[in-house]
């Protein structure tokens, strides 16, 4: 498969904060439409890895390709590239002082120049999607945790991206809210979005991901097809792991 | 095994309720609390019916200084010299136009809060201090009244109204320039801000009517009005910063990269999203330094301009009325708790009405 194919590369991405080296040449090719998700224990760079895909993080060294652009710290280049790209918090992130409707209409209206009459009704259809569109002109501390992240992944998609990255986006939630989260989720995978997930909700990487990549220490030391990822764990680090969160 | 069903709401038992239990709980709840209330009301007692005589039954409220019999506060001193205290040397027959100033000043604020269109509102926000400035000063075929007539309570409002408004943008982006990225931009900007926080503001003042006019040529006279306003600007503008500073840094780091990852710009981040929350949290504080900055403007003194407390002291010497002191530092103590009581609830209504937490 050529180079262009790929909706993400990374080549040889080294990050240090200060002298702490947090990735160490990681490399990933990911294609349009695939589900990768990323696991491992904290302090691995899983986080890292994927808010260097959105330039949230600067790396030092190496290479990252998204859509055809090579990602550099240049103004332009990173709004163009932000605008492909969405991307869901741990803590949600919702601008409090805005409604829920609000919230969305943002982004499209400042950054994408659309017309308000036309933001609002997008909006209104991604909440409807995330089956929250009665909230919308409530605050955002006026919902649930499930309901806010809902809110969230809608905010993203007003935008239209080609590219979603979810950083740990349900371990902020109480246990009876994952569901509502992980769902919307399942429903954007089918629909074919490009898809990295940093998240250690195994059952949902089983369902949905088309690959598992298993980071510890700032490397990849691991990857492949869910189903040989969790029966077929080729390196003791990677057992170690599965053990200790599987073993309940 | 066992099943619960779930139960229904009841009242609270009525021995929590009305007016004996509040005054129970809140007053009497025990020993020392009891003794602390009964020592509350003697001490109102023994303080607020002499004050209430002296203020106002046995207060003389007309006729002249000579008519005065009872020991009461004379207030026809406060009621002859009112018009100094309010305009201070502002020529009579020109007193219409302060007033009319006053009438728009609140017809302004009721249209800010009234008026949706963001287009009128800048508008007004544009054409409304150049009206005043007119009136006040002159000028467009009114007469022109020198500044070194204007005095008394109008002079305190206007210092106090001018310095605010114009350190507040000033305020805003130092606070935003010392948190920058920008190494000279940020020394710059903490530079200023600790050297003007690090002296008094009689000291600026000072400055501000010395210094100042140093760096003009010698043809230019600086309106001394002017350089007091120059002055407290830039000397409030230190203080906003910080406060504003303080409520940038309440802000999580999550809102600045939400606002980034949707590919707002740093400016549409910062005006959209980080300042809007940031200046509701500094609210109380900056109110806050606004009242200190209203109480503080009678420092003009020392550059010879009269503001209100500046105006009392000089009635005082007045060779008719002499011994009025204790009635005009009352009347200007009230003018000045009136203003920043009402300062301090009208801030505590915009924080009502910013509230989003419910």
């Amino acid at each position: 498969m050529s180079e262009q194919e790929f909706m993400i590369t990374m080549k040889d991405v080294n990050k240090w904060y200060g002298d702490f080296h947090v990735l160490k040449d990681v490399n990933l090719n990911i294609k349009k439409g695939e589900k990768v998700v990323i696991c491992g224990p904290s302090g691995s760079g899983k986080s890292t890895t994927i808010r260097c895909l959105n330039h949230l993080e600067k790396f030092q060294k190496g290479q990252i390709n998204i859509n055809g652009t090579e990602l550099i710290d240049d103004v332009k280049v990173v709004r163009d590239i932000r605008a492909q790209v969405g991307m869901v918090f741990q803590h949600f992130n919702l601008f409090p002082h805005l409604t829920v409707l609000e919230n969305l209409v943002l982004a499209p209206t400042w950054v994408h120049k659309k017309p308000r009459a036309e933001a609002i009704k997008t909006a209104m259809y991604y909440l409807e999607r995330v089956k929250i569109a009665e909230q919308a002109h409530k605050y955002p501390n006026q919902l649930s945790g499930g309901q806010q992240q809902r809110v969230a992944i809608a905010r993203c998609l007003c935008i239209n991206p080609e590219i979603m990255l979810f950083d740990e986006p349900t371990s902020a939630l109480d246990p009876e809210m994952v569901s509502e989260v992980l769902d919307v989720m399942v429903e954007l995978a089918e629909e074919g979005i490009t898809m990295i997930c940093v998240t250690h909700e195994m059952g949902f990487a089983k369902k949905v991901a088309d690959r598992v990549i298993f980071m510890d220490a700032g490397q990849v030391i691991e990857e492949n097809e869910p189903h040989e990822f969790f029966d077929n764990p080729q390196s003791d680090r990677l057992k170690l792991f599965l053990d200790q969160i599987l073993s309940h | 095994m066992a099943v619960y069903t779930f139960k229904e709401a009841k009242p609270a038992p009525s021995t929590s309720k009305g007016v004996v239990f509040w005054l129970r709980e809140n007053l009497f709840s025990n020993i020392g609390n009891s003794l602390l209330t009964l020592l509350g009301i003697y001490i109102i007692y023994a303080i607020l019916p002499p004050l209430l005589d002296w203020m106002i039954f046995d207060a003389t409220w007309s006729g002249t200084k000579e008519e005065v019999v009872k020991g009461g506060a004379r207030w026809i001193f406060i009621i002859e010299k009112f018009d100094q205290f309010i305009y201070g040397f502002y020529p009579e027959a020109q007193h219409w136009r302060p007033n009319l100033v006053a009438l728009l000043s609140i017809a302004f604020i009721l249209a800010m809060n009234f008026i949706p269109n963001l287009k009128v509102k800048i508008g007004l926000m544009a054409v409304y201090p150049i009206i005043c400035f007119v009136l006040i000063h002159g000028g467009m075929g009114l007469e022109v009244v020198p500044t070194e007539q204007w005095g008394g309570l109008m002079l305190t409002i206007l210092v106090a109204t001018v310095g605010i408004i114009a350190s507040f943008p000033i305020g805003v982006v130092l606070a935003l320039g010392r948190q920058s990225d920008m190494p000279i931009l940020k020394t710059l900007c903490v530079g200023f801000i600790e050297f003007v926080r690090g002296v008094p503001l009689i000291t600026i003042l000072f400055m501000a009517s010395v210094v100042l006019p140093l760096f003009f040529s010698d043809g230019i006279d600086f309106d001394k009005l002017l350089r007091a306003l120059i002055g407290i600007t830039l000397f409030q503008a230190a203080y906003i910063a910080e406060v504003i500073r303080g409520g940038l840094q309440a802000i999580p780091k999550g809102q600045y990269e939400a606002s980034e990852s949707l590919g707002l710009s740093y400016w549409q981040g910062m005006i959209l999203i980080i300042l809007p929350q940031a200046l509701k949290i500094s609210i109380p504080n900056l109110v806050g330094s606004f009242i200190a900055l209203f109480k503080d403007t009678t420092l003009v003194l020392i550059i010879g301009l009269f503001d209100v407390l500046a105006m009392v002291t000089l009635t005082n010497s007045d060779s008719n009325w002499l011994g009025f002191e204790i009635e005009g530092y009352v009347f200007v103590t009230m003018i000045y708790w009136v203003f920043c009581f009402s300062m301090s609830q009208y801030s505590k209504s915009i924080e009502r009405k910013y509230n989003t937490e419910h």
